[in-house]
């Protein structure tokens, strides 16, 4: 158990030293630090005395440790775009997108688990091949032109929901949160469902195939045997047999939602992690692409290490195996 | 999995060519294809899309790019059948009076290109660090890998979204525009090689253990010419249900990348950039100019997709 721990740590911590390896290349080779933060008429002495002040002319090895030091401390410098730390950038933008990312994530599964129970029970009914058929419209679709239908019809048509922005924001000092207002809760519909659609129809393939497969086991056939009801059966027995994937792949896809809401900002306007993100892109601004990797990068580890522990604990398989190896 | 002979006709002696194409027409993989009218249908669609990108120069009703043909005058107009409508232009006109039927069909051009360059880009890199992965083994095997572990921990959107964003910062603002096309095949070429090198190198590691492949060592065949002559052929099965459904996820994460305004620049666009175009417009009412290319994208990588389904299917030895 411990040796396993321990290996797993250390994995994730040298997938972190690549990220931040990358993170730091970008960031010192990628256009010119300096020629970013100053203007056209700095003289060359000027410019010199700059780089050495910012430590630019040490050997590289030492400037990345430096960098990872920072890091750690969640120091990622200056914005060249906005003149401000980009920790401060991304912390005024972290509640919008975990918000969002939440209600999607709600979405996907109090849609998904439903759908997929029901048509693993029921595979032939017409309404599992309607919701089989619809999810893989669902895919093909891509995700922003799904936000734009959405705007079309609800925004520009029906005139019933805003197409862009957070609606009122309330200020609680360290979070501003967009649940505590009647337009907040508006703003966050149309995005939350472009942005858990694509995880609802992959939740509900999920535990529909293990639906499936859980239903033709032996144990099942003995809980009829035993005279339980088919509500007993299929919830008590099957579904709660299916949860262990369905907790793993949950967890790998926040990684993915987070990802996808730059995608989602951008379509509504959301005031998101996302949106700074891709103005980065846009603009070059190399500081917020750096420290969006690495934030990134370290959110990934942590959802990979919880989920990998977490089975762990769940399936007594894993843990024998593991035992086994050593 | 099925065991193909490596039957390459020797250079200089070209094989049968009319047996080669009634070869194809008597396989499973044909018999599986007819058998199947959604598959059959999505064969045809994208049939029809590969057709359309090949000669939009002449079937397209008008030349986008031609600026001396636009006109503002010309510029919003609704699709033949509204009012207003002009038959000139059937699926009606953007902001700067480009037909919308015509810079669809040169848009296809354009992200199809992207999309099949970095398909076979990609599968060419994969295969081969599969390969050379599974076969050569030790630790050239474990540094792969590794990296590939590392980046299969990422969504393909966000690595071809970091590799667009640094690639443009090397590039000066002047070539941005010019180099967009060969900047997006290498950020997908980068996001979409770790499957295949996955699946290669596992099929490999299966494959080098069998007679055949020792056969060919005994007598005394280089590395190089095993895998190239014996493994390969034998793993490229999976390698093409891959490339299928990954063209469908080029074409789509391309489209996502001209969306968010890192991709092709308006002045060609891309499928995803007209669909950026045509947003602007949404609240004015002009929704044909981001409706039809969005339907035209949604409906090509829905029949790459399941023609990717079919093929996956079809290629399984479980389920024949």
């Amino acid at each position: 158990m411990l040796a396993f721990i321990i290996r797993r740590l250390l994995q994730s911590f040298f997938v972190i030293m690549a990220v931040g390896l990358l993170a730091f290349t970008l960031f010192r080779f990628v256009g010119d630090p300096v020629n970013q933060l100053v203007g056209q008429d700095t003289s060359v002495e000027d410019r010199e005395r700059l780089r050495t002040a910012l430590g630019l002319n040490d050997a590289v090895p030492v400037q990345f440790v430096r960098y990872m030091w920072r890091a750690v401390q969640l120091d990622f410098g200056l914005s060249y775009q906005f003149k401000q730390p980009v920790m401060q950038l991304i912390a005024e933008r972290f509640p919008a997108t975990f918000e969002l990312a939440l209600v999607a994530l709600f979405l996907a599964l109090a849609i998904g688990i439903p759908m997929g129970v029901y048509t693993g029970l029921y595979r032939d009914s017409w309404l599992s091949k309607t919701f089989l058929a619809t999810s893989l419209v669902g895919i093909s679709l891509p995700t922003f032109f799904i936000g734009i239908l959405l705007i079309f019809v609800f925004a520009v048509q029906l005139k019933m929901l805003p197409s862009f922005g957070r609606g009122q924001v309330v200020d609680l000092g360290f979070w501003n949160t967009g649940f505590l207002s009647r337009s907040g809760w508006l703003a966050v519909i149309m995005p939350a469902i472009t942005l858990g659609l694509f995880q609802m129809t992959l939740i509900m393939r999920l535990v529909r195939a293990e639906m499936m497969e859980i239903l033709r086991m032996d144990f099942i056939k003995f809980a009829r045997a035993r005279g339980l009801k088919n509500r007993a059966v299929h919830f008590g027995h099957a579904l709660k047999n299916t949860m262990v994937p369905v907790i793993t792949i949950t967890g790998l896809q926040f990684g993915s939602i987070i990802a996808f809401a730059i995608i989602t900002e951008t379509v509504f306007q959301w005031p998101g992690m996302g949106l700074l993100f891709l103005r980065g892109v846009q603009t070059v601004d190399i500081p917020i692409m750096a420290a969006y990797l690495m934030l990134i990068g370290v959110l990934f580890v942590i959802i990979n290490l919880i989920v990998d522990l977490l089975y762990f604990a769940v399936d007594p398989r894993i843990r024998s195996a593991a035992k086994a190896t050593g | 999995m099925q065991h193909v002979e490596p039957s390459i006709p020797k250079a200089g002696q070209p094989g049968p060519r009319a047996s080669a194409l009634s070869r194809f027409f008597d396989s499973d993989l044909w018999y599986s294809f007819t058998r199947s009218k959604v598959t059959m249908l999505a064969g045809f669609v994208t049939l029809l899309y590969a057709l359309g990108a090949l000669l939009a120069p002449w079937i397209a009703p008008n030349d986008p790019y031609d600026l001396t043909k636009l006109t503002l005058w010309n510029s919003n107009l609704p699709p033949m059948w509204l009012a207003q409508g002009n038959p000139e232009f059937p699926l009606g006109t953007d902001d700067q009076g480009r037909c919308v039927l015509s810079t669809i069909l040169y848009g296809l051009r354009i992200s199809l290109g992207v999309g099949i360059s970095a398909v076979a880009i990609s599968g060419v890199i994969g295969i081969a660090l599969g390969l050379i992965s599974g076969y050569v083994g030790g630790r050239l095997d474990a540094i792969i890998m590794r990296i590939a572990d590392v980046q299969l921990a990422f969504p393909a959107i966000l690595i071809a979204l970091f590799v667009d964003g640094t690639l443009r910062g090397m590039f000066p603002n002047a070539a941005r525009e010019a180099s967009a096309f060969w900047i997006l095949v290498i950020a997908l070429t980068l996001a979409f090689w770790v499957q295949y090198a996955r699946t290669v190198r596992g099929s490999t590691i299966v494959e080098k253990n069998r007679e055949y492949v020792q056969a060919a060592r005994v007598i005394g065949l280089s590395s190089f010419t095993i895998m190239r002559r014996h493994v390969l052929p034998n793993v490229l099965g999976p390698v093409l249900v891959i490339a299928t459904i990954n063209l469908g996820l080029a074409v789509l994460t391309e489209a996502t990348l001209s969306f968010l305004g890192v991709g092709f620049p308006p002045t060609e666009p891309s499928l995803g950039a007209m669909i950026q175009i045509g947003s602007r417009f949404l609240f004015s009412g002009e929704w044909w100019i981001t409706l039809f290319p969005g339907i035209a994208l949604a409906v090509l990588v829905l029949a790459i997709n399941m023609l990717g389904d079919w093929l996956r299917d079809a290629l399984n030895p479980k389920l024949r």
